[in-house]
Order: C-alpha cells, then structure tokens, then sequence
C-alpha cells in the first residue's frame, strides 16, 4: 500500500529571542541563548528564578483589549505562528477545501497562566476554598479548556475538518504533528495547520518544578543555564513560545505550486510505562519510537544526517536520550551531529517538539545543524557529537527529532529532504 | 441477564476496531450494571451540588458521582499523587480489563502493543485548587511534589499507562464535549496502525469551586434551581446543561487480535468523522454535524436507513438544539424524523469531554440489550425528532448513530453496530 505523502509548505514561530521564523534561526545559527532572569513576574522565595521569554507585545501583533482578554498568552502565540505559516505557504482557504482541512495543536498546561491569575483574585490570593466568582474575568471560561487553543487558530484560519488540542506533557508538540501526518497520510485531511504552544512562565508551574527540582537553580548566569549534555548541567530552564507548520498532502501541493520545505515521513509515540518522571538508563522505549518512526518514513538508521534531541538538560534525560539514540544509530550514532536548541530557547513544555520540529525544517533549508549552546565539560555517560557552541554546515537529507514527556511518554518524528524538492 | 447472548467469537477482521471492555463511573452508577439499571429505567440523579466551598456558587444543579471510594479500587500511592479526573480513569480502565478479561499475560510479550488515550476537558481542577491555595496562601515552598503531574491532562493516560505495564502510544485529546468521541478515533487509528488493543475513553471532574468558577462563562450553563427542570433539551422550556463528573474507558481492540484471544465482541466501532464550526455558531454547526454523520456513515459503509437509534449531543439551549434536529434530518433524510433518539445525559449531566464517552457506553448496552433508554426529564419535545421519552423502547436497535458537539466548536460522530452483527 502506498501511502499519502505528507509535505512541510509553511513555517511559523514564536520564540524568545525573536518572533518569526528569521529571527528564530538568526538566533540558532548564531548560538546566542534566550535565557535570562524572570521578568514576567517577580520570582524571589523561588528555588529557580530563570526562563526564556518572548518580548511579546499583543498590540503590535494586532490584538486589541478584549482580543488580548480572549486569547491567553500561549494562544496569541499560536495565532501569530499560525497566520506566518499560513502566509508563508500561500494558502487560501474556501469551499470544499476547507472540509478538508484539519488543525492539531499541542499544549502542555494550557491556559494555567490565566488560570493561576483569576485564582488569585477569586481566593483573596489563596485565603480561601470557597472562590468568590464575582471578581473572575469575563473569559476565564477560555482558558478553563485547552481546546480553545485549536479552536482559536481553527476561526483565524477558516479550518473546517477535524480539529483538536493535543495535550501529552512535554512531548504534545511533536505529537500534535504526528497526529496530523497520520491523518493526512490516512487520506482524513489533506492539509492540517499543525503545531503547538505553551506559556508557562508562571509562579505556579514554577513552583511545581522547583518542589521536584527539575529545573535549573542556576540563578546568577541565567544565560548560560540551560546546559543540555555538559557534564555540570543542572535541569532544564523554563521557557515559553509557539511554533506552526502548514502540512500538506504532498500531490495537493504541488498542485497548487507551492514550495515544499521537506516532508514528514514518519512519527512513533510509546509510553515507557515506568514513572511519571523517571526515565530508564537504557531509553528501550524511545528507541522504539525512533525505530518505528524511521520504518514508516522508509529511512535507514545509517542514513539519520542530524538528530535534534529533546535534550532538556537533566541528569537523567540526557544519559537517557544519548542511549536510546545510540541504540538505534549504533556506530553511526557518533558520526551524527545531535544537538538540543534548548540550550538557547529554554524549555517550552508543550511547545518545545514544534518549535524543534520548525528548527529541523529550517536546518534542511540551510543546510546548518544549530548548535548546543553551552556544552565544555562533556559527560562520560553523554558521548556523542553534541556540536558545541557554533552552528556548523552540513548537508542534511533526513533528519530525526525526539522528545520525552512527564507520563513517561517518548515520541520520535522523521523529517525527509527528498531530491525533487528545493533544488 | 441475556444482554450478551449477541455476543460472538471468531477469527475477525485485521484493523477493525472492536469494543470488548468496558469501565463506567457514572453520576448514575459504578459498574456497567448499575448504570444500565439507571439509564434503562430513566432515572435522573441531578441533584443540587454538593462539593464544599460550591455551596454559594450561582451553579445549583450537577450530576454528582457518588458513593465512589477510591480506596477500595485503587492503591493509596497512585491515589495520593493524582487529582479525582484520574482516580474515576484509574477505577473505570480496571473494570475495562476485568470486563475484556484482558490481562498482563495476554500483553506481556509485547508491552508495546497495547496503549492509552483520554480526552481531558480541564485536568485535575481539584487537586489544583489545593495546590494553588498552598503556593499563594503559604507560599513557593509549600507545593507538593505532585502537582506537576496532576493537574495536567495528560496525567489520567501516564497513570493508567504506568499502572498496568502498557507502553503502546499513549495519546491526550484536550477536547470540548466532541473529544470524547475523538478519543475513540485515535485508538481506531493506533489499531490501524498496528496496536492490538488501546484503553480508550474520558473522565471528568470538574466540580471543584474554582473549576465551577470557570464554568459560570459557557453561555449554555443552566444555573436553574430545579434538578428537575434544569436540563431539558429538544423541549420549549431548555435552558442549558447541567454540567457533571465521572465518566468511562474502554478496551477496544484490533478485532483479529480479539478473536485470538477468544475475547467477546461488545461492539463494533464502525466509522467517525468530525468537523469544526467554530464557538456558540450553532446554526452553522447544523451543517458541520450533518458533515460530520456522512463522513461516519461513509466510513461504516452504513446507509442513513440502517441507523436504529441516535445518541442525541443535547446541549439544551433551543438554537443548538434546533441545529441539531436539522443536522440529524440533512444527514439522514426522511429517516431523520422516524428513528429514535435519545440523550440519556438529561438524566446524569453532561461530563464535558466524558458525556460522548458515557453515550457510547449506554449505546453499547442498548444494542446488546435491545432497548433504547430515554430522555429524563424530557416530555413535550419541540422539534421534529422522535425522542425516546418516559420509557425504554425495545425496539432491537443493530447500529447507533452517537453525536456530540463542543462548546469549542467541533462536531463529532460515530457509528456503533452491535457486536453479533460483525463477521464470526
């Protein structure tokens, strides 16, 4: 059986340190680090008080009082990633092809920000159970589901097909992709505005990674906090963003002359049904998913030209990716360059995997492996070519992206440069 | 009871997707049994809330779970580091297994190839609120360890995963109403592509104070005095939905695989579709509904005349109502206005992302059963529909038509035919 090609034709992002896909690569291919002290509330009595955030300014982005008040943070980010993508990709909607056309967006925590504030006027700042639900704002029901999130981007962009929020912890924005390949691939859609986003940067989900310090407490160098495979890594900063691809059945783009970045061959998703937070030393079950995402994007292993890894920056996630990894590549493993843009844009929760995935397409449009920042003491346990601190060029036909989630979820993706597309 | 005599076995179709577990929490009953005896005899169990710290709150009216002891069904450690949304999934997917008769003996050569996915509406409400309460009222140092896993909503599918050994993909719909119905479609998906079996379903707790707070903005919210008139759709006196908890997981499975194991057929999940028609448009999600039950027609190979009952969305406020008669009558012509309908949600609420998960539950039984259960509180109904009031109708129903729209704007439906009726 044949199956539907799936092609990448549009790119968005929201990212700390720029917003729109130029100024995102601007900064990976020249390495600087979003990282920074929290300004976004004030963060002392906090155990980690760093993250990467977006200057973010709803009104230049065109929302207005109440279109700031409906749309939370994370889903502003969406709609201008979302309304790049789309443009990027040249694409109208109407008519039957808006049937056709799905949207699949992941987000970890949702609308908690909002959540968290309203909170805090409703308890009299946590003084009471009994909430006084006269002082809530008029849209908090907005923010009390995260389906509001592809909601939101499915009325900007005229979608009409199957459209959902995708929610599995730190690996929903590989997985709301995923999804969206699938469902192209099964023939359900023929293009899907697919993504995610997250804006955590909040004292309570602040406070909720401190409580199992998960997190960096690297407060005096915030911009060189997020030390992904360094032997003196520390956790993972927090951060916050957007990314959106325009996914396309390959024949309809090409029908509709639009320019195709790559494709996307192949997405694998298993649970390592072991701990909520743990991870294993020998990473069986993400080696999994990269195994079955490589068999149904037909790539070989030895064929794998850059890994962009979940690197978050833990003890744990780190040995483990690096195990799962060379599981699968063998010795091939330590000929491919594998880096982690978190240690320049933070960790965006659910956002991270489709701003990593946006990272791949654009890496394949360069040719240029971003990356990781901050990598000098290098790690027994952690072997691999982990590109320290300068971008490099390097021709790159198939590229893999993996992430691993709270729930103990491990999803791979693999992205395939074929030779037809983009001479 | 006879209701499983229609039960087969057999050798099954490879990617067919079947029903052979199911594991109910519901306002009106724990267990598949009690909740059957409630939802044929047409009992309502809307009640005024209860919940602490709600007392004062302009919500008068839900479908409370009762009698639900989590202590007796499932370990204090997995207890104490979830929210109530999981504990009802944790209880609800055990009696799923024990139903499917689907044990770690049968996955234990290959873990990966059974899996998990819910649909959560709001996540762990409760255990946040607490959380929350800590943080703001104590202070940074005074958060648990737990919250980090939950209140999010992915943490009902880790749980489950983790508890019963399963490492087959695990996927979380953050859906409206119509994600429950998604959830299926995603475990169909994951049996295409290779898994024999996925747990599959939603639960709901969302009657915590602040996450009622949250709620008071859904236009549709009824905030009516009378349980007994809060929640009246299809009629000239609908005045919103009542909201409600709890909720239930299936074990549904690649059919060939269940033939192998000598499982029992339940049912079969035949086809779905869903579209999107944006938030509180409902004259336009009349048209996007109707799309929707075409789509899942088409792909249950099922002619409109060939649908013996309708599992009704019921949001209960008339426009959305109206809209939904008129896509019931576009989808499936003349014969829109003779089958049944039903919504038996009048009687326990509507659990957000659990309701759909609860209607497929109750259509499952119907069919076995061969009787529709009907609408409580629902009389004189307004639109050209033949509600199933007052009592069960045995009418043998074969193949359920299950409906369900969000507040977000999706529409969903999915096609259920009775389990005897699948090949042996």
């Amino acid at each position: 059986m044949t199956r539907r090609r799936v092609a990448v034709t549009g790119v968005g992002v929201v990212a700390p340190g720029g917003i729109g896909a130029r100024a995102f690569w601007d900064l990976l291919s020249n390495g600087r680090t979003a990282t920074r002290g929290i300004t976004l509330f004030d963060p002392a009595g906090f155990r980690s008080r760093i993250a990467a955030e977006v200057d973010f300014d709803p009104a230049a982005h065109g929302f207005d009082e109440d279109g700031a008040a409906r749309a939370d943070r994370y889903i502003q980010f969406a709609l201008v990633a979302a309304r790049e993508a789309v443009a990027d990709a040249g694409l109208e909607l109407g008519g039957d092809d808006a049937w056709r056309t799905g949207v699949s967006l992941g987000t970890a925590v949702g609308g908690t920000t909002r959540l968290e504030h309203d909170y805090t006027a409703v308890s009299q700042e946590g003084s009471w159970w009994d909430v006084d639900h006269r002082l809530a704002s008029p849209y908090l029901h907005r923010a009390f589901t995260p389906a509001t999130l592809a909601s939101a981007v499915a009325e900007q962009t005229g979608a009409r097909g199957p459209v959902q929020t995708v929610s599995t912890g730190c690996t929903s924005g590989l997985d709301a992709i995923g999804y969206a390949v699938h469902s192209i691939q099964e023939g359900r859609m023929d293009v899907c505005i697919a993504g995610a986003s997250d804006s955590p940067v909040s004292p309570i989900t602040v406070a909720c990674f401190d409580a199992i310090k998960a997190t960096s407490a690297n407060n005096d160098d915030p911009a060189h906090a997020s030390r992904p495979f360094d032997a003196n890594r520390d956790g993972f900063v927090l951060g916050e963003g957007g990314a959106v691809l325009v996914l396309e059945e390959l024949e309809h783009a090409r029908a509709r002359g639009a320019t195709v970045y790559c494709e996307i061959g192949g997405y694998a998703t298993f649970g390592n049904a072991h701990h909520m937070t743990g991870l294993t030393a020998e990473g069986l079950e993400m080696a999994r998913a990269i195994e079955t995402a490589l068999g149904q994007a037909q790539v070989n292993a030895g064929d794998i030209d850059y890994v962009n890894a979940h690197g978050s920056g833990t003890k744990q996630n780190d040995r483990h990716e690096t195990a799962a990894v060379k599981r699968v590549l063998r010795d091939h493993a330590y000929k491919t360059p594998m880096t982690s843009i978190k240690s320049m844009v933070g960790h965006s929760l659910g956002a991270i995997g489709a701003i990593e995935l946006a990272a791949c397409v654009l890496a394949m449009t360069h040719h240029v492996v971003p990356p990781t920042a901050n990598y000098e003491t290098p790690d027994p346990e952690c072997d691999l070519d982990y590109v320290p601190r300068t971008a490099r060029e390097h021709t790159l036909r198939s590229v893999l992206s993996v992430g691993s989630g709270f729930g103990g979820f491990q999803s791979a993706v693999v992205m395939t440069r074929p030779k037809e597309v983009r001479a | 009871m006879n209701s499983r005599s229609g039960r087969t076995r057999g050798a099954g179709t490879p990617g067919r997707t079947v029903v052979t577990g199911m594991g109910i929490v519901a306002p009106n009953g724990i267990g598949a049994e009690a909740f059957w005896k409630a939802t044929e005899s047409g009992d309502s169990v809307l009640a005024r809330v209860t919940r602490q710290g709600c007392e004062h709150l302009p919500l008068r009216v839900a479908g409370e779970v009762r009698d639900f002891d989590p202590g007796t069904l499932v370990e204090e450690r997995f207890l104490v580091q979830t929210d109530r949304f999981s504990h009802y999934a944790l209880a609800a997917a055990d009696m799923a297994l024990e139903d499917a008769r689907l044990g770690r003996a049968d996955y234990e050569d290959d873990p990966y190839s059974v899996g998990v996915v819910t649909a959560a509406g709001s996540g762990g409400g409760e255990f946040g609120q607490r959380e929350l309460q800590r943080l703001w009222g104590q202070g940074p140092r005074y958060v648990g360890p737990y919250q980090s896993i939950a209140w999010f909503y992915a943490a009902s599918t880790g749980q489950v995963s983790i508890r019963r050994g399963f490492k087959g993909p695990c996927g979380v719909v953050c859906g409206d109403e119509a994600g429950g119905l998604d959830a299926f479609a995603h475990a169909a998906r994951a049996i295409r592509q290779g898994s024999r079996a996925m747990l599959a379903g939603a639960t709901e707790a969302p009657l915590a104070p602040y996450s009622v707070v949250c709620q008071l903005g859904y236009e549709g919210l009824s905030t009516a005095e009378d349980p007994e008139r809060a929640y009246r759709p299809f009629t000239d006196k609908a005045c919103g939905f009542v909201p409600a908890e709890g909720g239930a997981m299936f074990v549904v499975e690649d059919e060939a695989a269940a033939g192998r194991r000598g499982a029992t057929v339940r049912a079969v999940l035949a086809g779905h579709a869903a579209t999107f028609t944006g938030p509180g448009r409902w004259e336009e999600s009349a048209e996007g509904l109707a799309h929707a039950i075409r789509g899942a027609l088409r792909e249950a190979d099922c002619a409109p005349e060939e649908i013996d009952v309708v599992f009704a969305d019921a949001f209960g406020s008339p426009e959305a109502d109206a809209a939904e008669a008129r896509a019931i009558s576009e989808a499936l012509g003349s014969h829109g206005s003779k089958v049944p309908v039903t919504a038996p949600k009048t009687g326990t609420g509507r659990a957000y992302c659990a309701a759909a998960t609860l209607d497929v539950a109750a259509a499952v039984l119907a069919l076995e059963h061969g009787v529709v259960p009907p609408t409580p509180n629902v009389f004189e109904v307004c639109h050209d529909l033949d509600v199933v009031t007052g009592d069960a109708r045995a009418c043998g129903p074969r193949t359920a038509l299950v409906l369900s729209r969000g507040q977000m704007g999706s529409n969903s439906a999915l096609v259920i035919r009775k389990g005897s009726d699948s090949p042996a």
